[in-house]
């Protein structure tokens, strides 16, 4: 069984984190002195180097995307924190900032002085004003001792939209619009913030950072999954015995997190199936348990790993009104902008409930795998796209759970 | 209380800064009052139709009265299967109310929520955007005490 591996939560409970004094004894804001110490562009290769991917579910090369905004010339570039975690079942970058904010802040200065950027902003979850006191808090400590230099962090706090944490819904967002995605290209890295070159990152993303440069990509590029390196940090939900958080190195598998860290079913009970990555992951049923959590695994069995949120169901969960539920949620917040999400996940959830009430039919089913496939491919943002994924792979793996429930 | 005018006032000079406003009306009044659209509008040099479209955008914004203290009981996935439907039914009864209704006096509003990040102490509640986990619909009238 895999073992945890702390990295991002280094600090976790060893240190104060409203003590700036205590994250620098600790070794803090060393790596953004090394940095500084670097050319920009090195820096922005040790980060590529290290293989470090998004954490926050797209998964893409944090340094290559660096190294966008680092070559587009402009007067002003923008670090933008994405902390607007909205996938249900995921609050890994609540603890991140809640027990070591100046971690979260260090990676925003270390990215802010590779592209160029003396401005950052944390776009914070509406749901998470507590926490956004602690990273003020942390902020203010910062500006008083004078680490971040010239770089400057600002929290702008959301208002309850899961849409926003796509990247260009919440570039929208803070510039005080409905958070609507935009089309893609140009990429933020290009023409985000106002229209300037914008490196959005994840709060995990940039929590790996200081010690990416503080020991090296070598060090970063030995732990974990080989095209995944590094660590993940899990949130654990639903029927399982340890409801909490544990960051893994990537190469472990989901039986390790569900069932080793996760204690395994509450109760006793037999397991039936596991959601990974928020509620836009795919279902996993038992026989796909040893497949390791790295990203392209996860791709590979259809599923995700997403955020790393881990939602767990006994044998006695209905299937389909889980199913339903998630219909909703996705019909809620679809922000509407394009055809294929806002009609799409209305009739899906229409359809959804028909089934689960009990006076669905083949045909439904058959309607809804057609409409899932057109929504995964047409609709603009990874919202629409990845709304179909837990229909269609329950659907896949658990079409008995259905069809028990077909007129 | 303050007032909205000076609320927008403070806040104007922050580009994009309409979503941080509404948050500061909201957090003194609840609710975003009617009048206070057309203001923001004014102050930051958008039309009436985009203040008032970025103030319904937004599921925690609230355009027009409500209670004072907002309820919201999350319905994502987890939360679903924790048995939140129960503790819904709890609060209706507790309070007298329907979800997304008011209480008479004018003390809660009940809402739902999608996921609050909470989710290792399903169900959750959230009462003024702080959050209850672990709830049974006997935890209810206690919590509910605290705002009475």
């Amino acid at each position: 069984m895999a073992e945890e591996k702390r990295i991002v939560l280094r600090n976790y409970g060893k240190i104060d984190p409203l003590s700036i004094d205590d994250y620098i004894n600790a070794g803090g804001y060393k790596a953004l002195e090394k940095a500084r110490s670097m050319g920009q562009k090195e820096v922005i290769d040790e980060v590529k180097n290290s293989g470090l991917r998004g954490r926050g579910g797209a998964g893409f090369n944090a340094g290559t995307k660096w190294g966008f905004s680092y070559s587009t010339e402009a007067d002003q570039k923008y670090v933008v924190c994405n902390a607007d975690e909205g996938e249900p079942g995921t609050y890994k970058d609540r603890i991140i900032m809640e027990n070591d904010p100046q971690s979260l802040l260090e990676g925003m200065a270390i990215c802010g002085y590779a592209i160029g950027a003396t401005k950052g902003f944390i776009y914070m979850r509406g749901e998470y004003p507590y926490v956004a006191e602690i990273v003020q808090k942390a902020i203010d400590q910062a500006k008083a001792k004078g680490v971040l230099g010239g770089f400057d962090i600002e929290i702008r706090l959301g208002a309850g939209a899961y849409v926003c944490g796509e990247e260009t819904a919440l570039i929208e967002s803070i510039e005080g619009h409905r958070g609507e995605p935009r089309f893609k290209p140009p990429y933020p890295g290009v023409a985000g913030l106002w229209g300037k070159p914008t490196v959005v990152n994840n709060v995990e993303t940039l929590a790996n950072v200081p010690v990416i440069i503080e020991k090296g990509a070598d060090w970063y590029k030995s732990i974990g999954a080989a095209n995944y390196p590094g660590t993940k940090v899990f949130t654990l939900s639903g029927d399982v015995v340890n409801k909490t958080f544990f960051e893994l190195p990537t190469d472990a598998t989901i039986r390790d997190v569900v069932f080793g860290m996760g204690g395994g079913i509450v109760g006793g009970k037999k397991f039936k199936a596991v959601q990974i990555g928020g509620t836009s992951g795919g279902f996993i049923p038992e026989s796909l348990l040893d497949t390791p959590v790295d990203f392209d695994s996860m791709a590979k069995i259809g599923a995700t790993l997403g955020s790393g949120a881990v939602f767990v169901m006994d044998e006695d969960t209905d299937l389909i009104d889980v199913i339903e539920r998630i219909t909703k949620f996705f019909e809620h917040e679809s922000c509407g902008k394009c055809t294929p999400c806002r009609e799409g996940t209305k009739r899906m959830h229409e359809i959804l409930q028909k089934v689960n009430g009990g006076n669905g039919t083949a045909d439904d089913i058959a309607l809804s795998e057609k409409l899932g496939k057109v929504m995964s491919r047409a609709c603009l943002c990874g919202l629409g796209q990845a709304a179909p994924a837990p229909f269609l792979t329950t659907l896949e793996h658990f079409k008995a759970d259905y069809d028990a429930k077909l007129v | 209380m303050a007032d909205f005018k000076d609320i927008i006032k403070e806040y104007q000079h922050i580009p994009g800064g309409i979503i941080e406003a509404y948050n500061a009306i909201q957090k003194e009044y609840s609710y975003i009052p009617e009048d206070a659209i057309a203001v923001a509008a004014k102050a930051f040099k958008v039309s009436k139709a985009e203040a008032y479209g970025v103030a319904s955008f937004y599921s925690y914004l609230k355009i027009g009265e409500r209670g004072k203290n907002v309820i919201r009981i999350c319905e994502s996935a987890p939360c679903h299967i924790a048995g939140a439907d129960e503790v819904i039914e709890a609060l209706e009864k507790e309070l007298g109310i329907k979800m997304g209704e008011s209480t008479a006096d004018g003390k809660f509003a009940l809402e739902f929520a999608e996921c609050v990040g909470q989710c290792q102490s399903t169900p959750v509640i959230t009462i003024n955007r702080k959050p209850y986990g672990d709830l049974t619909p006997e935890k209810i009238p206690a919590i509910l005490a605290e705002y009475k």
